[in-house]
This record gives C-alpha cells, structure tokens and sequence, in this order.
C-alpha cells in the first residue's frame, strides 16, 4: 500500500505512521477539567465504514502530518493532504 | 505397473546432457529439462511417498504446483527443505531427494497399518477418540499421534541460504505466462511484467509456442506471484538458484511488484473424480499424464484407462495413442461426438453411462473396475488411468482480497467474480466451455474414495461432517480439514463443495467457496527475512565517541538502537567492580559519559517558548536566556510520556533534551503539536541528536577540569556559570561548544556538546585531563542514589503525583494533558506513588519488579501494594537500594514492608525512605 503524501510523491506505507481519527477536535476550554468533551476527545471514536479521514505521519521521511482519506471497507487511499 | 522414458520426444529434456541424482539413496540419470518428477517417472518410479493420516502409497497426480501427493525432503544438513513438490524441482546434477512420511522405508510402511484402525482416524477424531484416560494424552496418545502425523521435517538449522528483497513497479503485471498470458503483454503498453512460475514460458501448451513481440516486457521466469494486497501490490517470489547444485547468489529474491494494473492469466487447474482408490500411484490427471509424454517423453505406463467427463481430456487418446500405450477403455458419462471419434481413430472401446468404481491394486495401478451403465461391473487391465473431471480456473489470486468467485452452471465450475481493483482475468482463468457432463461421486464402491488427496480427506468425511452439521464450506474445511495442507486445496475444493452441496440438498452455487490466501503455494520465510538477519536485522547506532570507547575496553548495552558504554573494566573488574569504581571517581574526584543518545531538539523562531508551554506541564516564557530548566512532558490522557531539560540560548532558541527512548516519539509529538493543534505558532525545529556528541563531565572536580578545556575567555566560575546555567563556548582553541550545567549524578556537574565529528577527540582529550570514564552502570547507580525517575518510572502508567511531580503542574494555563491529568484517580494518593527502600538487613539486593506487601499479608494480587522500579548496590551508600511505587508512599516512610519476588525466589524486609537517597538538600549541585 501507497500513501500519496503532497510533498514527496506515492511513498510506501512503512515509511508513515499511524495516529488516528482527523476529524475529532480538541476541546479548546483550557483544559481547567476533566470535562466529558476532554474524554471524547481523547477516549471515544466513532466506528465508522467507508471513506474516513485519518491523521499519518510521514516519519521516515519530510515528517508532515497528512489528513488521509482511507475507505476503511475496501482499503483504497483516495486522498492525502497536508494538515 | 511399468512407466518408462518414451524412445523418442520430449519437447523440454536435453537427451544430450544426463544428469545423475538420487531418490531415497539409489542412483538415478535424467535428462536436463526434466523436473524430478518426469525423471523419476521415467525411470520407473511410481511410489513416491506416503499419506499424511493414512500412510497410503501415493505417486503423482499431477504435472504443476498443484502436486498434493509426490512431496519429497530436498537437500540434506541444513539446506534440507521438506514439502518440496517433485513436479517443480529442476533436475540438476548431483541432486538428493528422500520421500517423506514412511518408516522404516516407502514399500514397507509400518505405519500403513492405520488404514485398519482407519475409523479411529475419520475427521475431528481427535475430538472424539483418545480421550479416556485424560492423563494418556499428553503422555502417549498426543506424542504419539504427533510421531505418527506430519509431512516432511524441517532442517532445524539456520538457513545457510541468502536471500533477496526488492521493489518493481510497472504499468501492467501479466501473472501467468502461457498463451493468454503471452499475448496480453505483448498488446500491453507502457511498462511490462510478465511472470510465470515455471523455467520456460508456454503453459499447457505442449509444442513450442511463439514467443516474438516481448521486447518491451520483463519477463520473470520461475517467479511465482503468491498474493495480492491492498493497493495494487503484489507479492511475487523468484527462485534465482534452486535448479542449480549449489548457490553463489542469493537462493531466492521477494519482489514487492506496484502494479497499476493486473492480468489474470494464470490458467486453470483440472479436477480429480472421486472413485475408490482414486488415490493410487498410477491414477493420475489426464492433462499431466499428457505433459509427461510430450514435455518428458516419460510414459506413466504400458496400459491406459481413461476416464473422462469433458471433451478437452479427450487429446490424451491420440497422445497414448501415437506413443505406442495401449488404451483398455475409455470411460465416459455421456455420449460425445469428439471422445467416439478419437476413440475410432486409436481403436479403443468407449464405455458410455460408465464410471470408474474403485482402482485395483495395491502400490500402483494394476486394473480399473468399471461400473457400466446397466450396473454390470467390469474389470480393465491397466498401469495407470488418466482422469479428467473438468477444469478449475486458478482464480485463487482474485478472492485474497476477498472477493466471491461464481459458480458457472453450463461451464461446472467457478470462475472469477468479484476482481481485485483494476485486475482484469483472461484466457482458461476465465473458464473454458468443455462440454462438461458433472460427476461429483463416481461409482458406489466401498473403497476409500479420496476428495483431498494430501490431507487424506474422504467422501466419509463429508458424509460425516454433514451428519454433525458442518455443513458451511467454511465449517467443512476445518473440520474435515480439506483445503487446509499446503497445497490450499488446489485439487479437492471443487470436488468438496459439490459434494457437500449434493448432501445437504444446496445448490454449489449457493454453498459458495472459502477464500484463498497468501501464499498461492509455500514460500520460505529467509525470503521475507531478506537481508534482515542476525546482527542485520536491525541497524546499529554508534555514538560520536564510540572508537573511542572501544580501545578503552567499554563494554556496550545495547539501548534501543543504540550502542553505548555500559562500563570500562580494568584488568580483573567484573562489572560490578567497575561500576563501584566509576562511582566513587565520579563522587570523589571527576568522570565523564556520553549521553549523545538523549534526544536533542533545536526549536527557534518567536513562538519557540510559547510553544514549550504547550508541551509541558510547567512554565518556560519566564526562563531566562542562558538558564536551563527541566521539563515534564505528558501525554494528553494525563499520563507522563517523558521528561528532559531544556536551556534557552536565545530569545528565540531554546534546546530540548529528552529520554534516548522517547527521542522520536517527542519529535513526532512536536510536529503532532506544531501541525495539528497550533499551526497558527510561528516556530521551527529539527531534531539534532546526531549533530552535537554530548559529554556529561561529573565531580568536585569537574569543574577545575573544564576551565582547561574551555577556553579562557569564557569564565565558568560558579558565578558567573552557576547550577542550571547554559550558553555557547568554544573550547581547545576555537572548537565550537555548548555547555549546560546540569546533574543526573547529583555532583557538581556539567554536560558538553560538541559537533560530532569532535566528539572522539573530546572524549580523548577529558581522559587525558583525569577524568574517568564511566558508563551507563554507573550512570544508573548514581541517578538511583539521587532520586531521579528515569525509563524504569516513565513506563507510561505513572502520573505526574506518582513521582512527586504534581507541583510542576501548572494552574495557569492549558498544556497536553493538562485537563484528564486531574481526573481524581489519577491523584489519588492510594496509587502507587515514588519512594526508596533500603533493606532491613541492609545487605539483601533487591530487584526491580519485586512486589511489595505488608510484611503480613498474604501473597496475593489483592494484596500486592506496588513494586519496585530500579535497584542498584550503592558503594556511596554501602549497601542496596531501590526506587518504587508504593500505595501512599511518601506517607509510609519509616515502614516495613515485604519485598516479594517469587519468579526469582526473592523475600525480604524493607524499609520506607525518602527517594533521595543523596544529598537530599542538594548542596554539592551548587557547590
């Protein structure tokens, strides 16, 4: 498997790795408590099927965070851009 | 039974050039161009090798990859491959092959005997049959039956062999090289690969086939494509030298192939019946017994049979025929124009409405009775019988991303459904119209009739499954286990699947296929090792004074990648000895250790400290320039993820350290940080911990040491330099430096940096000045004296107030971690929090992961109250120490409590202290 990252063209996977959803926010309150907005944000996810967007790190090589558009059903990347 | 070397033919043997090899001892000749199989038929060699469960005689029952039955151990010592299928080993000179699976030799199998006590053996017998009594299964039924199973043994030396790994990337990859599969290169643009598991192109295709117009293609011969993954990759795997004798180059070559676009070519595979016997040396498919004769010129025998229930089977009369075999009959379930034409022709009878009963003989073929249409029976004389139950497309390739292959009702047999993204299938993998008349259980004889010849699987064990209510195909494949031997079923799914169909009253259609996987057919793990072995299979990273250490007698830990000094023994020292050694310089006098390891991030620009306060826990805008402070780090759950110093040189610059572990977690959690969450921060950074070698320079004095290192016109005094101060330097003369006054030893102390490349040469140049070199023991040793949590505390389940952080938590603003970090179990005092012990009789080491208990409670997990995290003989202190998490630590100073270490025998009493073991007030930081 092939990640297209913007900066250095369709490398392969081993050279990303993975963090997780891109679509959840951090709670910009301060962090002053453990609300539930801070334990969604760091504990739940959605399980979702089809097109998802995903954060991967290029860490083997320019060390961008890429926003990946994965089908999580058939696997096909259709999308990376830089964060 | 007779097979024999035909006097003339053999489009692929080079009768010019013998070979000579030998198979269970005795010595063979064979012709280059003859696989092992085609040699020892021609030499009359039908017995082969011996049944998985039943220890029945098998001999081949096919001419390709598909071979369940001739597996033989290729090789001897620690080049010995068992399982090898005798159809795709390339004869060369000198080779040795032993059959498998037979004691004391393949005539004389005693363990043949199984076939009486056969119905103890029927499928999930173990779940049925040697269970009483339960202590007679593990001491004589499992050893045993282990004994007793199995195929070929493995060398159980390492691979002398070396292997290949790398990457090709084309427009169009062509899996199949016969004729479908030559013309779809050959009309293929852009980048070509063709790859066809065999030595020469061609496929079925038993005369030479036109090769012309691949010019533009790489062609990979004896390249097996075994898998298909996401992406458009594919896993391919080159036999570079296994038809040789010996090998100068790597044996074998993995290619990762990134193909935009794949062809199916690959052909099909034809189908067993299923009669009695059916698994005889001897009975053998049409379409193979026609490969041995036109590519070999080798005769599977004088007499033939033929059972047939498809027009394309209908070429081997004419190929008996023309190659003097005598044909007893031709075996048919329906009338067809093509078989009574062709049987005209080579005067041979036709039995129409006919099926073969069961095979007659006891190591080969010696007869075939017929079951006629009036259901009168019939005995023919023959050596073998060449069947043919239709065609299988190999569409194994096309489900390992699970897609469903479908059942074609006029063709009998499934094709290709759901494909692979831009895969397209051609040729006999499509499905081939054969005027195909479907018989799934041939005959009513009692005989074993087999549907998985190499997992010796039988229509019994249909019946069977089916009456216990396995039914699925996925059930019935594991229960029965067919399918499940290295052969993947090539040559029992379809028979299964229909008969199972049949039992349960379903159509094959809706019973559907299991799916295939990776690997098509067996692939040895040296080649997904590649290179990747031994000291090879992971890199080395060598610190900047690594030379150095090594002519000073260092010896190396290996800390993640990393190699670095442990401790330089002198002449007598155990390690021990030289730790304590080190010790005692570095607290008396002055030692020095590369910590070059430690993460070191250079982070500039306007926002540089606003971004730190992000990051860490505690403050950083208010650090003044050419002050260094440390800093605690936490992961957003509130854990602690890692610790360090960080020393602003600038208004704008600051260096961070970190753990050696945690160096690129921190870096990918930095631009996590600067990426994702503050983009809007002007700021850059870059990881420089192979740029600068760093030295920690350690002692009373230190000090006095480094004013001759570092050039005068920077004053070091403890004024002007005091505890925790950090600035450029030059030193030796205009050599650029950095200096930190930093302590892990808890003495008078400093850290120095320096460009790489001058690390060997600084190293030199403090020992030359009296330092003593110390190493990562005695590292340890002193930073355990001194309280100060490392690895062994920062394991990632520790919070800031288990280590008696809580204060560096700042109330004034948000950080990572900042909000869950005072969730109230992560505060509660009844955690195991960070304290010392001491032990009672102050001589007992005590060891890391030892449990604590109340010296009266019992020994059990409810009771357990924490553990230790590091321990070290202390020569500062004369006698053991350890750092640990204990419930309500700091509370319970003063306690005993039991030091519990059942895995290693360990139980002793304790005492509570202070984690500071040294200097607790810090005096000697500041002296």
């Amino acid at each position: 498997m092939r990640i297209p990252c913007p900066h250095c063209g369709s490398r392969s996977l081993q050279e990303f790795l993975y963090h997780g959803d891109a679509t959840v926010q951090r709670p910009k309150d301060g962090g002053a408590a453990p609300t539930q907005a801070w334990t969604d944000y760091v504990y739940f996810r959605d399980n979702k099927n089809g097109p998802h967007q995903e954060l991967w790190y290029h860490a083997a090589g320019c060390h961008a965070w890429l926003v990946v558009t994965r089908d999580l059903a058939t696997h096909e990347i259709l999308e990376a851009r830089q964060v | 039974m007779t097979s024999f070397r035909l006097p003339a033919g053999g489009a692929l043997i080079n009768r010019a050039r013998p070979i000579n090899f030998t198979f269970d001892g005795k010595p063979y000749t064979g012709f280059a161009g003859d696989t092992l199989a085609s040699a020892l038929l021609a030499n009359n060699v039908q017995l082969l090798g011996r049944s998985f469960k039943y220890h029945r005689p098998r001999g081949l029952l096919s001419a390709g990859s598909e071979e369940p039955n001739a597996l033989v151990e290729l090789r001897a010592g620690a080049w010995r491959e068992p399982n090898t299928r005798a159809t795709m080993v390339e004869l060369y000179e000198g080779l040795t092959a032993t059959s498998q699976n037979r004691f004391p030799s393949l005539k004389t199998d005693l363990l043949s005997i199984n076939s009486a006590l056969a119905p103890f053996f029927a499928a999930g017998f173990y779940y049925k049959t040697f269970m009483w009594p339960a202590s007679f299964w593990e001491k004589l039924y499992e050893p045993a039956i282990r004994r007793a199973a199995g195929l070929g043994r493995a060398a159980a030396l390492p691979d002398p062999d070396s292997y290949e790994k790398t990457t090709m990337f084309c427009d169009t990859l062509v899996i199949g090289g016969g004729e479908a599969g030559i013309s779809a290169a050959r009309n293929a643009g852009g980048r070509v690969i063709l790859a066809d598991e065999h030595p020469t192109l061609g496929g079925q295709a038993l005369t030479q086939i036109d090769t012309t117009g691949l010019e533009h293609v790489e062609i990979l011969t004896r390249t097996t494509v075994f898998g298909v993954y996401d992406g458009g990759t594919y896993g391919a795997l080159t036999r570079l030298t296994d038809h040789l004798p010996s090998a100068t180059a790597p044996r074998q070559r993995l290619i990762k192939i990134i193909a935009k676009n794949a062809i199916l070519a690959a052909g099909a595979i034809e189908r067993p019946l299923v009669f009695g016997n059916n698994d005889l040396p001897g009975v053998m498919l049409a379409g193979a017994v026609r490969a041995y004769i036109h590519r070999y010129a080798a005769a599977p025998g004088k007499r033939a049979v033929i059972y047939l229930n498809n027009d394309d089977a209908a070429q081997t009369i004419p190929t008996l025929h023309n190659a003097g075999i005598a044909i007893s009959g031709i075996v048919t379930p329906a009338a067809s124009t093509l078989i009574q034409t062709m049987a005209a022709q080579a005067g041979a009878p036709v039995f129409t409405g006919a099926a073969i009963n069961r095979a007659i003989g006891r190591l080969g073929v010696t007869g075939a009775e017929i079951l006629l249409k009036d259901g009168v029976t019939l005995t023919l004389p023959c050596d073998f019988i060449a069947m043919s139950g239709g065609w299988n497309p190999a569409l194994h390739l096309t489900s390992h991303l699970d897609g469903k292959p479908v059942w074609d009702e006029a063709l009998q047999t499934f094709i290709p459904g759901t494909l692979p993204p831009n895969m397209q299938v051609t040729g006999a993998a499509a499905g081939t119209s054969i005027n195909i008349h479907p018989v799934w259980r041939a005959g009513n004889s009692k005989a074993k009739a087999f549907v998985d010849f190499q997992n010796d699987v039988t229509t019994t064990d249909i019946t069977l499954a089916k009456q216990e209510g396995f039914v699925s195909v996925e059930h019935l494949k594991r229960y029965t286990t067919l399918g499940m031997a290295t052969d993947q079923g090539k040559t029992s799914n379809v028979n299964a699947i229909a008969l199972m169909a049949a039992a349960s009253g379903k159509t094959i259609a809706a019973s559907g296929t299991t799916r295939f996987r990776p690997p098509y057919t067996p692939v040895a793990i040296g080649a997904f090792a590649g290179p990747h072995r031994g000291q090879h299979f992971k890199p080395k990273r060598l610190t900047p004074t690594h030379d150095w250490a090594a002519a000073s007698n260092a010896v190396f830990v290996e800390t993640g990648l990393w190699l670095r000094a442990q401790y330089f023994p002198q002449p007598g020292e155990d390690w021990l000895a030289a730790a304590t050694r080190e010790v005692n310089a570095v607290r008396n006098s002055v030692g020095f250790c590369d910590v070059t390891t430690l993460g070191k991030i250079d982070i500039q620009g306007p926002d540089a400290a606003k971004f730190l306060e992000c990051v860490y826990t505690n403050s950083w805008t208010n650090l003044a320039i050419g002050r260094a402070r440390y800093g605690l780090m936490l992961r957003e759950d509130g854990f602690v993820m890692d610790d360090g110093t960080c020393a602003r040189l600038g208004e704008t610059q600051f260096i961070m350290t970190t753990t050696t572990a945690n160096a690129a977690k921190v870096m990918q959690h930095l631009e996590f940080c600067h990426q994702v969450l503050w983009p809007e921060l002007d700021l850059a950074f870059v990881s420089v911990t192979d740029q600068w070698a760093q030295i920690a320079v350690a002692g009373p004095q230190s000090r006095a040491l480094l004013e001759t290192i570092v050039d005068s016109t920077y004053n070091i005094s403890n004024e002007a330099f005091p505890y925790m101060a950090a600035g450029s330097v030059t030193i030796c003369g205009g050599t650029p430096a950095r200096l930190f006054r930093l302590s892990f030893s808890g003495e008078l102390a400093y850290e120095i940096a320096v460009p790489a490349r001058f690390g060997n040469a600084l190293a030199k140049a403090l020992a030359a000045a009296g330092a003593t070199p110390y190493g990562t023991e005695a590292l340890g040793i002193m930073r355990i004296e001194k309280g100060h949590p490392a690895g062994p505390e920062l394991n990632g389940q520790t919070t800031a107030h288990d280590l008696g952080m809580a204060k560096l938590l700042s109330k004034k603003k948000d950080f990572i971690g900042r909000a869950l970090s005072s969730r109230s179990a992560l505060t509660d005092p009844a955690r195991p929090t960070l304290i010392g012990l001491v032990p009672a009789d102050k001589t007992t080491i005590l060891r890391a992961g030892s449990h604590l208990l109340k010296p009266d409670a019992p020994t059990t997990a409810v009771h357990d109250e924490g553990w230790i995290t590091s321990a070290a003989q202390s020569p500062t202190l004369g006698h053991p120490i350890a750092l640990a998490m204990l419930s309500n630590g700091p509370a319970r100073i003063g306690e005993t409590i039991r030091v519990y270490d059942p895995i290693r025998n360990g139980d002793a009493l304790a005492q509570v202290t202070n984690p500071v073991f040294y200097d607790p007030a810090g005096s000697r930081l500041h002296a």
